[in-house]
């Protein structure tokens, strides 16, 4: 086959990239679906591999934050020169076994990053873009340095199509609404994080994808705890936004906190007397607050605690003492025996930042609520080696990062858990919260009465 | 607010995906028993508004899934997971004659999927749904790259799949209506398989030139990086089988790995222009017959095919793999009777092996990529001169139509990516 031979021609060839294996056949790489919300799984496979053929699946994520993150994991072709990362195992990376989702959970900063990073996405209306890539031979770095065989980009998504953005600012609340597509009502959620601070957007984002209009509180500043609006009257004016909007159900409207936004959850659940939440979904959050204080007092509680804070051997602070032993009367504790709605409880076993299950367990929530009657409304599901930070699911583990403490003070806190069980934890925790919120908030049983 | 029905769970997985993926339509928190109609509501590019829908009846759970459940009534019947989407048809005073094609693949189309109290069969405008979502469907998967291709007088549209190649590529013609339509080329190359889209009709440089040369040209002057040049297909419909079936066969420059050949026929003079090639059917046009609502059929200008073997590609010549799809009930060209042919001319030649015929009965001429509408007749322009506008009969009974897009789209992939990825070469005799 003969071509008149022209300098483009000619220069065209040589840019064709070389690769380690068979020259003029690349593999097919197939990620289904290319486009996902971050809770939908996918199915990664690799195809017209030579047989028996080692290769490494790779995927790197840029942050918002100009960080880079990857993960990656060993195969071996099989006589039909095919991979599937849903089928096959793992033999090596930054995860192991059979592992559909692990190119995404197990990610973690590159080598000579900075210490300390979380990834959490701010802008919510654009996708996390994920490029999952195959290389030849099981390789543990250098990935930069060479070009992958094949090479597939996949956005993973906050906001469904429909979903709508609502910046709030209303009687002094501010925070940021969601609202799924489609007519409405819908039931709602106030959506609260912990003492980090800030205006976190993407679980109510995500919640809204799922049918839920979701408003993400702010409440403190990321280093400000002592001006935190903590009074009850910010959180029931916030609470009767979401449950006066046109466009959602008054009487199907519940709390999800995490950290301090469960500690939030379980107080006013029990001693609000303005709002009557339907459900509540508490994370890696405890009972424990010094009742009908002034938050000025919680927040010079909490610096006299400041001895019982610990240093790991990386001078990582742990803080899950400063709230031990759980006290044995009242005034430091929500009376959680007068809670009236259904209560889900996500705590990890390996959490260093709150003692969340001695308080779930102990002198705490379950017996409170066994004297008072109640804790038929009491779920509590506990993962062993998972931290404090469960987030949503396939998001990478985070066992420390970088935190601003008080008077924006910078350190670094110890969440806890391992990687492989703290995704575990995430996953099969959140398919529990979508279908308890959806059994209270959706399903045509009447709330349960207190007995 | 007092409903009897309140907070019904709608959802659509996944909620974006490609245009040839299947998706889950569930709708959960209902009363038992209740019936309810799911309807797909979807406006096109054009402005057009077309709608489907389908009648179910909530199980013990309080839940319907389209994928599982049977429709009692609508545009589709049975247990039909998209048949939200191939039955979508033109809203009750649309313009007649309508045919959905998305030109601008850049954006998804996007169906609003809601869910009434009841069992409707029109008036869904006038009432409020219980509940909807948004669906995206595209045909560009994401890190998939458009490159318009104007070089040498061309008309093209060049999409490269995500990644650093070098991948296989593909000529993708269409048939006689002419235009650069683009989406069939963007889908492909979602599936790995770098794909030119070309208009060979409208510029003049394509018309006049001898087929193989033309596209010899036209090939080395889009020759890119990322293509491996000794890994190149073609894809035709209709007008583009016979472009396709002489680039196969006669070209002296271009080898080609596999031949796709859907709605087409190998009737044609060998030699000759594009130009030349479309005057010699309509020396035929008496043969024009309409059926009651007169609507054309072409099918007969070809008929009967020829003995004469200058007046047929010869397809015993072929080198490589063919795949022929054919609806048997074609009205616009005589695609069947033509495959029949082929099929005894490649046997008498000895290299039937390479020949596939996929042969589906009810189904028209207008094989499309799976799961947009179906349309038995539709407005057609005749380039002329003079131009005028036509009903053209296309043949095809929607649900028999429908499946054999889905059936030849998956084995026309499987098709593409045997020839233009297999590691050992096909048989290049």
């Amino acid at each position: 086959m003969t071509r008149p031979s022209s300098p483009v021609l000619l220069f065209a060839r040589l840019l064709r990239p070389s690769s380690t294996m068979s020259p003029a056949v690349p593999p097919v790489l197939s990620v289904v679906p290319s486009r996902a919300l971050v809770d939908e799984t996918f199915r990664v496979t690799v195809q017209n591999l030579p047989p028996g053929s080692a290769v490494t699946l790779h995927s790197l994520h840029r942050s918002e934050d100009e960080d880079m993150w990857e993960a990656f994991g060993h195969y071996v072709s099989d006589q039909g020169g095919s991979v599937s990362v849903s089928d096959d195992f793992c033999f090596g990376g930054t995860y192991t076994g059979k592992e559909a989702m692990g190119l995404l959970w197990s990610m973690r900063p590159v080598p000579g990053s900075r210490e300390g990073l979380r990834l959490r996405k701010r802008d919510v209306c654009t996708p996390q873009l994920v490029h999952i890539s195959v290389y030849g031979g099981h390789a543990e770095q250098g990935f930069a340095a060479r070009p992958p065989l094949a090479s597939v980009l996949s956005e993973r998504w906050f906001m469904g199509p429909g979903v709508r953005r609502v910046e709030v600012k209303e009687k002094g609340a501010r925070g940021t609404l969601f609202i799924p597509p489609g007519p409405g009502p819908f039931p709602g959620v106030l959506d609260m994080w912990g003492g980090g601070g800030g205006l976190l957007e993407y679980r109510s984002a995500l919640l809204a994808s799922h049918g839920y209009a979701s408003l993400a509180l702010e409440y403190v500043n990321p280093g400000e705890l002592e001006s935190a609006d903590m009074e009850f009257k910010y959180f029931e004016t916030a609470f009767n936004i979401v449950r006066l909007h046109p466009l959602v159900s008054p009487d199907r409207v519940g709390f999800f906190g995490l950290c301090l936004g469960s500690i939030m959850t379980n107080y006013l659940a029990a001693e609000s007397t303005a709002i009557k939440p339907r459900c509540c979904v508490c994370v890696s959050g405890v009972h424990l607050y010094p009742r009908g204080a002034a938050f000025t007092e919680v927040y010079q509680a909490i610096t006299l605690k400041a001895h019982k804070v610990r240093l790991d051997e990386n001078n990582h602070e742990i803080w899950r003492y400063r709230e031990l032993p759980i006290p044995g009367d009242l005034s430091g504790k929500v009376d959680v025996g007068r809670i009236n709605c259904p209560m889900l409880l996500v705590n990890g076993l390996d959490d260093q930042n709150l003692p969340t299950v001695e308080a779930a367990e102990d002198v705490s929530m379950a017996r409170m609520m066994r004297a008072a009657g109640n804790d038929h409304l009491l779920t509590r599901i506990e993962y062993p080696a998972a931290g404090h930070l469960i987030e949503p699911p396939y998001s990478p583990h985070f066992r420390a990062t970088k935190f601003i403490k008080q008077n924006r003070e910078k350190v670094t806190l110890l969440w806890g858990g391992r990687t492989k069980p703290h995704s575990d934890a995430q996953e099969d925790s959140w398919k529990k919260i979508l279908a308890f919120l959806q059994q209270h908030l959706y399903a045509n049983n009447p709330p349960r009465a207190k007995m | 607010m007092d409903r009897k029905q309140c907070c019904v769970k709608l959802s659509v997985q996944p909620s974006r995906g490609l245009m040839d993926e299947k998706f889950l339509v569930l709708v959960q928190s209902v009363l038992p028993g209740f019936q309810l109609t799911v309807y797909a509501s979807y406006r096109c590019d054009d402005g057009h508004s077309w709608e489907a829908f389908a009648h179910y009846t909530a199980n013990a759970s309080g839940t319907v899934n389209v994928s599982e459940d049977h429709s009692l009534g609508g545009t589709y019947c049975g247990v039909e997971p998209m048949g939200l989407m191939w039955s979508l048809r033109p809203v009750p005073g649309s313009k007649p004659g309508l045919r959905m094609r998305k030109m601008n693949v850049l954006t998804p189309m996007e169906v609003t999927i809601s869910v009434y109290r009841g069992h409707l069969t029109e008036g869904f405008v006038d009432q409020v749904p219980l509940a909807a979502v948004v669906v995206e469907r595209w045909y560009m998967a994401p890190g998939v790259r458009r490159v318009p291709v104007t070089e040498g007088g061309l008309t093209a549209t060049l999409f490269l799949p995500s990644g650093p190649g070098p991948f296989p590529g593909l000529l993708d013609l269409w048939g006689g209506g002419g235009k650069l339509v683009e989406y069939r080329a963007a889908l492909l190359a979602s599936h790995g398989i770098a794909s030119l889209a070309l208009d060979y009709l409208t510029p003049q440089i394509t018309k006049e030139n001898d087929v193989s040369v033309l596209f010899y040209n036209e090939w080395t002057n889009v020759q890119h990086p990322q293509v491996i040049d000794s890994r190149i297909g073609i894809l035709g419909l209709s007008f583009g089988t016979s472009i396709a079936l002489k680039m196969a066969v006669y070209s002296q420059v271009f080898k080609l790995r596999c031949v796709v050949c859907i709605s087409g026929s190998h009737v044609q003079p060998i030699k000759g222009s594009v130009e030349q090639i479309m005057t010699s059917f309509h020396n035929n046009v008496d043969k024009t017959r309409f059926n009651e609502e007169q609507q054309v059929i072409w099918r007969d200008l070809l008929l009967p095919i020829p003995t004469d073997p200058s007046l047929k590609v010869e397809v015993g010549r072929l080198r490589c793999p063919l795949l022929m799809v054919v609806g048997e009930d074609d009205q616009n060209w005589p695609a069947h009777e033509s495959a029949v042919d082929v099929k005894e001319m490649m046997q008498r030649a000895g290299n039937d092996h390479l020949l596939t015929v996929l042969s589906y009965p009810s189904a028209g001429h207008l094989i499309e990529p799976p799961f947009t509408p179906f349309a038995r007749a539709s407005s057609y322009k005749i380039l002329g001169p003079p131009l005028q506008m036509v009903m053209v009969l296309w043949g095809g009974e929607t649900v028999a139509h429908s499946r054999a897009q889905e059936d030849a789209w998956r084995k026309t992939l499987v098709f593409l990516r045997e020839n233009l990825y297999r590691a050992t070469s096909s048989s290049h005799l």
